[in-house]
């Protein structure tokens, strides 16, 4: 996990349509200040003087009653309790229904570098989707190595070992009208405990795909924009692999195979791969096969059931026609 | 399992050219060959997994090598990094 500062978070919500709507208004200085908890905290205990167990590692959420308590400390002329509240480092203050901070604390806010932001939203409405926006930024994550493409709405994860002809299928899928989120590097995030959010790992290689011989090409470019997707939630993962024939593969599909990612068991195929077999379509007919299975069709089960039924009544006929037989 | 760690010491960091000479480099082993930098582990037969990492100049990186001629990957590879990609 990368540091996550306060300017992060401000910039986190620009780039998601401000749901936030947070504007830094003191202490600019300490933007570089690190979030290390997704947890917020209402400092109203700390305000009127009680630090035990004061959760400073928290962002500070000041609402109207914080900031009511604010004012009744500035005409007291107390500056005592504030000063003691700064000396713990807390990332930062956040003001919501656009109230202005009192004098006094935009004065130690400043003197102390610790960013003070307002918003418009009310306090709950903040706290619910501040809250939402930390844990997925602090949801368990790693990087997996393989290529992730959307197809047929599907999040298929393309894995494999180097030179199995991983970028090569997804090249194929993109020509066939699906998306590609990233080429190579894939950053997984375990959001909200059981979805699997996939994302590029890295803004710069964008949606740039090496392909061997070709060398770098820009997908976004190529294909434009109908072509790519910045994040998808993993659904099914195909493990590309060199055809060997001493060994066996699934040759019905009626046992579902699952593969874990932190924690989460994810569909799991796997397509051997060998000259002549054109993986792109297999990929796809896997995708469309996982669909059907999503909205409670499952083909090779459904087709043994025939066969079960069929064989049933066969051996119902053949009864019968014996027993007529002896008559 | 070998690991060596080492600095990049060419002034322009890890960008396309070093990437594609590492992965070129990295290629010809057998062995699976890793790269970590901070708690971010990349696979080493990767460009843009290389390229994701962000080295610059006097960053440090964990080579990382498994497999049967693992001891030759690691030094080859460190060797790359040590010439500074015959950069400079």
């Amino acid at each position: 996990m990368k540091n996550f500062t306060v300017l992060d978070l401000i910039d986190m919500d620009l780039k998601e349509h401000n749901s936030l709507n947070l504007r830094c208004i003191g202490g600019r200085k300490g933007l570089v200040r690190e979030i290390t908890v997704p947890e917020l905290n209402r400092p109203g205990l700390a305000l009127s003087g009680f630090f035990d167990n004061f959760a400073f590692q928290r962002i500070q959420i000041f609402g109207r009653g914080e900031n009511a308590y604010l004012r009744k400390l500035e005409k007291e002329d107390n500056t005592r309790t504030l000063a003691e509240m700064f000396s713990y480092e807390f990332p930062c203050s956040i003001f919501t229904h656009n109230l202005q901070p009192t004098k006094d604390f935009t004065e130690i806010s400043e003197r102390m570098n610790c960013p003070m932001l307002s918003t418009d939203l009310t306090t709950s409405e903040l706290t619910t989707r501040l809250v939402w926006a930390l844990s997925n930024v602090f949801a368990p994550q790693k990087t997996i190595h393989g290529v992730l493409v959307e197809v047929y709405g599907i999040g298929v994860l393309i894995t494999g070992r180097s030179g199995v002809g991983k970028s090569e299928t997804a090249l194929e899928l993109i020509e066939r009208g699906h998306r590609l989120v990233s080429d190579d590097v894939v950053e997984i995030k375990c959001v909200s405990g059981s979805v699997l959010m996939g994302s590029g790992a890295n803004k710069v290689i964008g949606h740039h795909m090496e392909i061997r011989g070709l060398g770098i090409i820009n997908i976004a470019h190529l294909y434009g924009v109908a072509a790519i997707r910045d994040k998808k939630q993993i659904q099914l993962v195909v493990e590309l692999e060199t055809w060997d024939p001493e060994k066996e593969y699934d040759r019905l599909g009626s046992h579902e195979n699952t593969t874990e990612l932190l924690g989460v068991s994810v569909p799991y195929l796997k397509i051997p791969v060998k000259p002549g077999r054109n993986v792109p379509i297999l990929i796809e007919t896997a995708a469309m096969n996982e669909r059907l299975k999503k909205m409670g069709y499952h083909s090779a089960k459904e087709f043994n059931q025939n066969i079960l039924k069929w064989l049933e009544s066969e051996s119902i006929r053949s009864v019968y026609s014996k027993k007529k037989s002896f008559r | 399992m070998v690991e060596k760690k080492i600095t990049i010491k060419n002034r322009a960091g890890i960008h396309a050219r070093p990437a594609a000479m590492i992965v070129q480099l990295a290629n010809k082993f057998e062995s699976d060959i890793y790269f970590e930098k901070d708690n971010d582990r990349i696979n080493g037969k990767s460009i843009m997994g290389i390229i994701t990492l962000g080295a610059g100049y006097n960053t440090t990186l964990k080579i990382i090598a498994e497999g049967t001629d693992e001891e030759e990957a690691l030094a080859s590879i460190a060797k790359l990094f040590e010439t500074k990609f015959e950069e400079e």
